[in-house]
């Protein structure tokens, strides 16, 4: 078994409404698996399933090759979006509280809280209040609360929300840490760009149903369009434009560069190498820019989305 | 996996180290008994104040009646007409003018009584005269007719019917009276009970809602768990609450009592002299005993076990509902809708215990309501000690027990659909359809 995590055709039912329609996901060990969709499109009741905190109506859920079961709590920890901590609780007693919600025991869940206040250097809280802490304080406590008891599964749904960049980068590097120690993690989210930097795998939730996943490089080549981006230089570019929209389909293009020179993308056929391309644009004109176009995670969301 | 225990834990001490909690208990006895040492003061004063009652008696007939009392004293005047008495008593500022007018026979004296003063007089006052007027009349009277002192007192009987069950229970009216004040107490306590703790409860649910804490808790135990260590929690908060007060309340009871000289237990010495009376009839002894006798014979045992059933289910059947509210609603102010529901049985229950039980504790009204649910935990509390079959008893609390297994699973699904839902002010509809979740 090389999935921790099996979701095998779930849906859910709430009244009439369908928050999920027999969707299917694989999280491999060790991955970072991006769950990923616009609003409501079921995300967070699939995470509630495999909390346990919802049943589901159809479908099972494996983890680790077992039907979920009560104790496999212990295995996952879990950041909800919609988070918060009792305010009037000192920081360590809830911090140890929660733990041993999760199963540890008491002297065990004060030596790792030790560690890891001191690692995020936040040791001096744990005789204060919650609501003496600021909001982005009080998620990093959170987030040792989450991990604290080096759960199997980590589950985080918008974990950088409320976070400046700096503790935002903080908690990155953390999470790929924990990866690196063997975790595996799901990760929901809107924001692209942190989907980028993590994930390897993710999956696109539209409308209660799965409509794409896979590996995230996967994916991109499958979306991929054969385009170029190309800056050149010539003395006659009008006649080198011309001969070259003649051969290839031609978009405009638009980036950063400091000569002023003709921005193409250029779209290729399959049987064009991009090595044919680039010799034949150099035997034209000077090449200064050419890279391929790859479609952003951002580019997939949407045309995926819009397409469905 | 069990953190019920833990769970109980973190709520019992959230609750006991929280400030207002702790000021509560400390400051509710004090005002209690700060409260109940003005009022005992404020009409110790007024019985303090001495009255001074002038009595123009023109028949000679009912003088040596008025006997000076501690606040009391009579003074008669002699040789006066009304009028210059009237004077006279205005002038020395006295309470009152007690006017008898000369009349031929002892049969017309009970008309021809005035009572003459600046302000209406008490009712109290006015009756103590009456009564002493009446008893010397009627003496007179019956001496009139042949009949001796000594016959008169001799024959005054004092009847205290004697009450026994077919069983061979013995019990009398002073029994019926202690029966009512235990039945009374222990369903006026679970009725504070439940409004304070409930609420407690309640406030607690909606304070997880608010902070959001709710779905990482739920994701480590089971919603019902959560609920349940909640409910049990808070009880055992508001047990500890209830003990400090008793045993607060009774040793600052104490202490005030012995400072400031007030016998708490007599409100009056109008109401003293009433009692006094009784007693003298019953005689101080045969009355002690009596109460002893009314206390032993309680079903004392059925009372406990009673108590202790009926107050926890009746207790938690409640509490689980208000744990519902606190989950339906997202704060404070929408619990409104919902709260009458849930206070209309408990109000009721008190109102019928009060009227019914009280007038004839095994009627139908007294015995149907004691066998609902909602309102049977107060209503069968304040019958048991009249004794109520024990087919009775197991069958209301199988009722009880059955209703509260259902309310814990209707709470438990408003619980766990509730307790996630943000924003959306439910109504009653919406909790049906989450019943279907």
């Amino acid at each position: 078994m090389n999935d921790l995590l099996v979701a095998d055709s779930v849906s859910k039912n709430f009244g009439n409404f369908k928050a999920l329609n027999e969707v299917s996901i694989a999280v491999p060990k060790g991955s970072i698996f991006g769950l990923l969709g616009p609003n409501g499109a079921g995300k967070t009741t699939l995470i509630r399933i495999i909390n346990q905190i919802t049943m589901p109506d159809e479908g099972t859920v494996q983890l680790d090759g077992q039907p979920l079961r009560p104790e496999h709590i212990r295995d996952i920890g879990y950041l909800p979006e919609e988070r918060g901590l009792y305010k009037s609780m000192k920081v360590g007693e809830q911090a140890l509280y929660l733990a041993q919600l999760k199963g540890m025991a008491k002297t065990e869940a004060k030596s790792r809280l030790k560690y890891w206040f001191e690692k995020l250097e936040i040791g001096d809280w744990w005789n204060k209040k919650i609501q003496e802490l600021s909001k982005g304080q009080a998620q990093k406590i959170q987030f040792v609360v989450t991990v604290l008891h080096r759960p199997k599964l980590l589950i985080f749904d918008e974990p950088f929300s409320g976070f400046d960049p700096i503790n935002a980068n903080l908690i990155k590097d953390e999470i790929l840490k924990l990866r690196d120690e063997g975790a595996t993690v799901i990760f929901s989210t809107h924001r692209m760009e942190s989907v980028e930097e993590l994930c390897d795998h993710i999956a696109l939730l539209h409308k209660s149903n799965k409509i794409l996943d896979g590996k995230l490089n996967d994916i991109k080549r499958e979306f991929k369009t054969n385009t170029f981006e190309v800056g050149l230089q010539s003395q006659n570019s009008n006649s080198v434009l011309a001969e070259i929209k003649d051969k290839f389909e031609v978009l405009p293009a638009t980036f950063k560069n400091l000569n002023d020179d003709i921005k193409l993308n250029i779209k290729i056929d399959e049987s064009i190498s991009s090595n044919d391309l680039l010799s034949f644009l150099a035997s034209k004109a000077e090449v200064h820019h050419f890279v391929e176009v790859i479609p952003t995670a951002n580019d997939i969301f949407i045309e995926t989305v819009k397409n469905n | 996996m069990n953190h019920l225990p833990l769970i109980i834990k973190r709520e019992y001490l959230t609750k006991v180290k929280n400030k207002s909690f702790i000021i509560m208990t400390f400051l509710s006895p004090l005002i209690m008994i700060a409260l109940i040492a003005v009022v005992a003061y404020l009409s110790q004063l007024n019985n303090d104040k001495k009255r001074f009652i002038s009595v123009l008696d023109e028949t000679e007939f009912l003088s040596d009646v008025f006997q000076n009392t501690s606040n009391t004293t009579y003074t008669l005047l002699n040789d006066l007409n009304l009028e210059d008495a009237k004077a006279l008593v205005k002038e020395k500022n006295d309470y009152g003018l007690l006017h008898i007018s000369k009349v031929d026979s002892i049969d017309e004296v009970a008309q021809n009584i005035k009572f003459y003063s600046e302000e209406s007089p008490s009712l109290t006052v006015i009756a103590g005269i009456e009564r002493k007027i009446e008893k010397r009349l009627r003496e007179m009277k019956l001496q009139k007719d042949g009949v001796s002192l000594e016959q008169i007192e001799a024959s005054k009987i004092n009847i205290d019917i004697a009450q026994e069950s077919f069983e061979g229970q013995k019990s009398s009216k002073i029994d019926n009276i202690i029966k009512l004040a235990f039945g009374g107490l222990a369903g006026y306590l679970l009725f504070m009970f439940i409004i304070i703790y409930g609420n407690m409860i309640m406030r607690s649910v909606i304070e997880e809602k608010t902070s959001r804490i709710i779905e990482v808790i739920i994701s480590s135990v089971k919603p019902i768990q959560l609920m349940m260590g909640k409910i049990i929690g808070t009880s055992l908060a508001g047990v500890t609450q209830f003990a400090i007060w008793v045993v607060l309340g009774g040793v600052l009871l104490t202490v005030v009592s012995a400072i400031f000289g007030i016998d708490m237990t007599q409100a009056s010495s109008q109401q003293q002299e009433l009692m006094n009376q009784a007693m003298q009839a019953e005689g101080a002894q045969a009355m002690a005993e009596s109460l002893l006798n009314g206390i032993s014979n309680l079903p004392i045992l059925n009372l406990v076990i009673a108590f202790m059933f009926f107050f926890i289910g009746g207790y938690l059947l409640y509490s689980s509902l208000y744990a519902a509210i606190g989950a339906a609603v997202d704060n404070e102010t929408d619990t409104q809708q919902f709260m009458l529901p849930i206070l209309m049985p408990l109000i009721l229950a008190v109102y019928v215990g009060v009227f019914t039980v009280i007038e004839d504790p095994h009627g139908t009204v007294s015995t149907v309501f004691s066998f609902i649910p909602l309102t049977s935990p107060v209503v069968m509390l304040m019958r048991i000690p009249f004794g109520v079959p024990m087919w009775q008893q197991v069958l209301s609390l199988l009722l009880l027990v059955a209703t509260f297994i259902f309310a814990v699973w209707f709470a438990a699904k408003i619980y766990r659909v509730g307790i996630l839902m943000y924003g959306k002010k439910p109504t009653y509809k919406e909790l049906f359809k989450w019943l279907k979740y």
